[in-house]
C-alpha cells in the first residue's frame, strides 16, 4: 500500500504499461485516454492527474478531450452495459417505446448506473444490425426485434440469472 | 466444398457465430468429407442472417438463410453429405435461383464485389479476385499524372456525402509541393443508420488499403491515415490484420513492388463524436485535440493533417479506385447517368421488407431500390417516404417514387445522395418526429463553436418539441424556417449549414402534417403520444380480457365477458392492447 494516496501500487501498473508505449506527445492523447479507460473501466481522477504530471499536458487539456468525445467516461460502470439503439432504423421501428420501458424496468435514465452497480444504460447510435430492429445490445450480445414487453423481460431474466432481485 | 458463413456484424448479432460453431461440430464428426469452413463479411441481404453459403466444386453458390444450429444440421445432412439442397431455406443460387434472387438480379457490385466473397482476413483470397491489381498497373505502368487522370475521366465523385470529383480533389493535393503529404481514409461514418463503410472494412479491408495505396502514389504521400469509428471493433481488426498482410507481401510499406514508392499506413480510432467526420475536425482529432471544425480556406489540400497537404476520402469512393485503374475508366463511366457515373452502395433499413446492404448503378429509381430490391414495406402498409443522407439529408415523399437516383436529381428534390443510408417509411411514421429526432441528434452533436449551429439548432429542437406534444402555435413553422435560413447561411461547417435540412423537406412535402399537429391537436400517424388517445368500443367488445393480459401498465380494467375500459391517466400509449385485440374493438385516434 502507498501511504500518500492509499492506492495500492499495483493500482498504477496498467497506467505504467500504457505509457511506456507512448511518447507522451499531444497527437498520442486519444489513443492513451482509449486505452487507460480500457484497462481502468473508465478515467478515474487521479489518472488523469498522473497523466497531466507526466506528460506535461494540462489536466484542462485532457479533460477538454475526455468530455468533448462521447466515448469517454468519468464515472465507473455497471457490471453489465446495456445499450439501446437510437439509429434511424431503430427510431422508426419504434425505439422510444423500448427505451422508455427499459428505464421504466430498470428505474433509471439513459446515462445512469443502477443504484446496486449491476447495470450501466446507455444509448448509441446503430448498432449495425438495422435488420433486427429495434435492438439492444447487453454487452457483446445483441437482442433484436423488441416490444416494449420483450425488453422488460430481457431485463428480469438477467436479474433472474444475476441471482438478484429488484 | 467450401461453406461460407457471413460473419459481418449483423451476422453475428443474428447468431452466426452459433451457427459457425454447430457446422465445425457437425464437420469434425464426419471426419471424411472434403468441407472446408470459412468466414465471410456482409452478403448484403442482412434481413436473412443468419446466412451460410455453400458452394460447390464447380464454383456453383447456393445461400441459405436465416439459419439456425438446427437447421444447420438439416443443411449439412441433405446438402453437404446428401448433396440434394435443403431448398426451404434457400435464399438464392448463382445462377439468380432462390426465393430472394430478386432481392441480388438489379444490383450491380463493383466496390462489394469481394464482399461476402471472401475471407476478410486472407489477403490471398482477396488478391485470386484482384485486389492489389490496379496498383500494380499503377504503380509499374502509370505516372501519378496518369493515375489522377484515369480518376479524374471515370467521373467518380466523392462517396462521403458531398460529391465531388475524387480526380480533381486529388489534383489539388498533387500540385501543392511539400515534403510530407498525407493521405486519409474517412471511415467515421457517423449518420446514425448506416453501414455502408463498416460492410466495406468488415468484408473486403483490401479494396480500401489498395485504393489508399493508389491515391498516395498519385498525390504524392507516403503516410496514410484511416479514421475509423470507434464503435467498429470488428472492422478495425480486420483492417489490422489486413495491413500486416499487405506489409508482408510487400503491397504497403518501404518500397513497394520493387517500384521505389513507399506508403505507410496507420488507423486512428475515433472516440464518439459525429462532427469528426468533418474533415477539418477529423484532422484535429487525429491531432489528438477536441475535434472541432475550423474555418476553411486553408483547405486540407493546402495545410491538411500536422500543417501539411492532405486529401481526405470516404471509404466507398478509395473501394472504388482499384477497380477504377484495373478496369479502365471508360468501363466505370459506362456505369450510371451522364452526369453521375459508376455505383452506389445503400444501407437499405426502416421499414423495409428485405433490408440489407444494396449496390446498384446509378440511375435506377426509388421504386426500383424500395420496391423491386427491398420488397415494399414490411408491414404491408402503404410506402410513405424514404429518407436519404440521414442528418444532412432529406425525406422524399412516395409521390417522387419514381426520381432517378443520381447526385443532381436527388438534391433538386432537397434530399441529397448523401453517403448511403435509406430509410423506409410506412404511414404509421410522423414526418414531425422525424424531424425532431435527426434535429435532436445534429443538436446533440454540435461543437458548440459557432452561435447559429449551437443555439439555432436549440430553438428549432424546442419549438418542434412542442408541436410533437401538441403546444405548437400558430406562426411556429414560419418561425422554423426563418431560423432554418438562418443556420444554413451563417453556420461554420457542413453539420450547421445541412442540419435544418430534414425539417426543410419534412415542411416541404409534409406540411399537412405540421398544420395537424398544431391546429387540430392530432397525429395523422398515430405516433406522438401527447396526441393521441386508445379507446375500447363497448359495442364490439366481447370481454375477452386479451388486452387487460397483455397491458403493461394494468390500465384496462374489465370483468371478463363484460366490456373493458382503459384508464386514460394510467395508459401509457404503447400500442400494445391494439395488436391483441382480435375483434377490432381497439382504436387510436
Ligand atoms: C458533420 C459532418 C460529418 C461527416 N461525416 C462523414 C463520414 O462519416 N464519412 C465520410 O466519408 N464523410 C463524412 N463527411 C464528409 C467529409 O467531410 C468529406 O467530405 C468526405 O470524407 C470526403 O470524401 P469523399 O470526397 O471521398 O466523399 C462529413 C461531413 C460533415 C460536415
Ligand atoms: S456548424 Fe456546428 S458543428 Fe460546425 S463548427 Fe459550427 S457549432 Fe461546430
Ligand atoms: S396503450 Fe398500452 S398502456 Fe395504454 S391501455 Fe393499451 S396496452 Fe395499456
Ligand atoms: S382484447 Fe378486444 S375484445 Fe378482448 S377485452 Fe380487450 S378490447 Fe375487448
Ligand atoms: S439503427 Fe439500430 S442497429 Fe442500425
Ligand atoms: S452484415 Fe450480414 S448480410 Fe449484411
Amino acid at each position: 500500500m502507498c501511504n500518500c494516496c492509499n492506492k495500492d501500487s499495483k493500482y498504477y501498473e496498467p497506467f505504467e504499461t500504457i505509457l511506456s508505449g507512448f511518447r507522451g506527445v499531444e497527437s498520442e492523447l486519444i489513443p492513451i485516454l482509449q486505452k487507460l479507460q480500457e484497462a481502468y473501466g473508465y478515467l478515474p481522477e487521479d489518472i488523469i492527474k498522473r497523466l497531466s504530471e507526466r506528460t506535461g499536458i494540462f489536466v484542462t487539456q485532457i479533460m477538454g478531450v475526455a468530455t468533448f468525445y462521447s466515448q469517454f467516461k468519468l464515472r465507473p460502470a455497471g457490471k453489465h452495459s446495456v445499450k439501446i439503439c437510437f439509429g434511424t432504423a431503430c427510431h422508426v421501428n419504434g425505439a422510444e417505446t423500448v427505451a422508455e420501458a427499459l428505464c421504466d424496468e430498470l428505474g433509471i435514465k439513459l446515462g445512469e448506473t443502477t443504484p446496486d452497480g449491476l447495470i450501466t444504460l446507455e444509448s448509441v447510435a446503430c448498432l449495425g444490425c438495422c435488420s433486427l430492429a429495434p435492438v439492444i445490445m447487453i454487452d457483446d450480445e445483441a437482442f433484436g426485434r423488441l416490444t416494449a414487453s420483450k425488453v422488460r423481460q430481457i431485463i428480469r431474466d438477467l436479474y433472474e440469472k444475476e441471482g438478484k432481485s429488484k | 466444398m467450401k461453406l461460407l458463413i457471413g460473419l459481418g456484424s449483423c451476422g453475428i448479432a443474428a447468431g452466426g457465430m452459433k451457427v459457425r460453431d454447430a457446422f465445425t461440430e457437425l464437420s469434425a464428426q464426419n471426419p471424411g468429407i472434403d468441407l472446408v469452413i470459412a468466414e465471410t463479411g456482409c452478403m448484403g441481404m442482412c434481413y436473412k442472417e443468419p446466412m451460410v453459403e455453400l458452394i460447390d466444386d464447380k464454383g456453383f453458390g447456393t445461400v441459405y438463410g436465416g439459419v439456425t444450429p438446427e437447421i444447420a444440421k438439416e443443411i449439412f445432412e441433405k446438402h453437404i453429405l446428401g448433396g440434394v439442397p435443403a431448398e426451404e431455406y434457400v435464399v438464392a443460387k448463382s445462377d439468380g435461383g432462390g426465393a430472394e434472387g430478386s432481392f441480388i438480379s438489379k444490383q450491380q457490385r463493383i466496390v462489394l464485389s469481394r464482399c461476402g466473397k471472401i475471407n476478410p482476413e486472407s489477403i490471398d483470397e482477396a488478391i485470386a479476385m484482384g485486389a492489389y491489381k490496379g496498383l500494380e498497373k499503377a504503380l509499374k505502368s502509370m505516372t501519378p499524372e496518369e493515375v489522377i487522370a484515369e480518376v479524374l475521366a471515370s467521373g467518380v465523385k466523392g462517396r462521403g456525402g458531398a460529391g465531388f470529383p475524387t480526380g480533381l480533389k486529388w489534383k489539388f493535393a498533387a500540385a501543392e509541393k511539400a515534403d510530407q503529404k498525407y493521405i486519409i481514409c474517412n471511415a467515421d461514418e457517423g449518420d446514425p443508420g448506416a453501414f455502408m463503410d463498416r460492410s466495406v472494412l468488415e468484408g473486403d479491408p483490401h479494396s480500401v488499403i489498395e485504393g489508399l495505396a493508389i491515391g498516395g502514389y498519385a498525390i504524392g504521400a507516403s503516410e496514410g491515415y484511416v479514421y475509423a469509428r470507434a464503435e467498429y471493433p470488428i472492422a478495425i481488426k480486420r483492417l489490422q490484420i489486413a495491413i500486416k498482410q499487405a506489409e508482408e507481401r510487400g503491397l504497403l510499406g518501404d518500397n513497394i513492388l520493387g517500384t521505389g514508392f513507399s506508403f505507410h499506413l496507420h488507423i486512428k480510432q475515433g472516440a464518439g463524436a459525429f462532427v469528426c467526420g468533418e474533415e477539418t475536425a477529423l484532422i484535429a482529432s487525429i491531432e489528438g485535440q477536441r475535434g472541432m471544425p475550423r474555418m476553411r480556406p486553408p483547405y486540407p489540400a493546402n495545410k491538411g493533417l500536422f500543417g501539411k497537404p492532405s486529401n481526405i476520402n470516404n471509404v466507398e469512393t478509395l473501394a472504388n479506385i482499384g477497380w477504377i485503374i484495373r478496369n479502365g475508366a471508360e468501363k466505370f463511366a459506362a456505369i450510371g447517368t451522364e452526369k453521375s457515373k459508376g455505383t452506389k452502395v445503400f444501407a437499405l433499413a426502416g421499414k423495409i421488407k428485405r433490408g440489407g446492404l444494396v449496390e446498384i448503378p446509378i440511375g435506377l429509381t426509388i421504386r426500383d431500390v424500395v420496391f423491386g430490391i427491398g420488397g415494399g414495406t414490411v408491414s404491408g402498409k402503404p410506402f410513405k417516404a424514404v429518407q436519404l443522407g440521414g442528418p444532412s439529408g432529406g425525406c422524399i415523399p412516395a409521390e417522387l417514387v419514381d426520381t432517378v437516383i443520381d447526385y443532381d436529381t436527388l438534391n433538386a428534390t432537397g434530399a441529397i445522395m448523401g453517403s448511403g443510408g435509406m430509410i423506409v417509411m410506412d404511414e404509421d411514421n410522423c414526418m414531425v418526429d422525424i424531424a425532431r429526432y435527426f434535429l435532436n441528434f445534429t443538436q446533440s452533436e454540435s461543437c458548440g463553436k459557432c452561435t447559429f449551429c449551437k443555439i439555432g439548432t436549440k430553438r428549432m429542437l424546442e419549438i418542434l418539441e412542442r408541436i410533437t406534444k401538441g403546444e405548437g402555435v400558430e406562426g411556429d413553422i414560419e418561425k422554423l424556417e426563418y431560423l432554418a435560413d438562418q443556420i444554413r447561411r451563417n453556420a461554420l461547417c457542413g453539420l450547421g449549414q445541412t442540419a435544418p435540412n430534414p425539417v426543410l423537406t419534412t415542411l416541404r412535402y409534409f406540411r399537412h402534417e405540421y398544420e395537424a399537429h398544431i391546429r387540430d391537436k392530432k397525429c395523422p400517424a398515430h405516433q406522438c403520444k401527447a396526441l393521441i388517445k386508445y379507446e375500447i368500443d363497448p359495442a364490439k367488445c366481447i370481454g375477452c380480457t386479451a388486452c387487460a393480459k397483455k397491458c403493461p401498465v394494468n390500465a384496462i380494467e374489465g370483468k371478463a365477458k363484460t366490456a373493458h375500459s382503459i384508464d386514460q391517466a394510467k395508459c401509457i400509449k404503447c400500442g400494445t392492447c391494439l395488436s391483441s385485440c382480435k375483434f377490432g374493438a381497439i382504436s387510436v385516434d
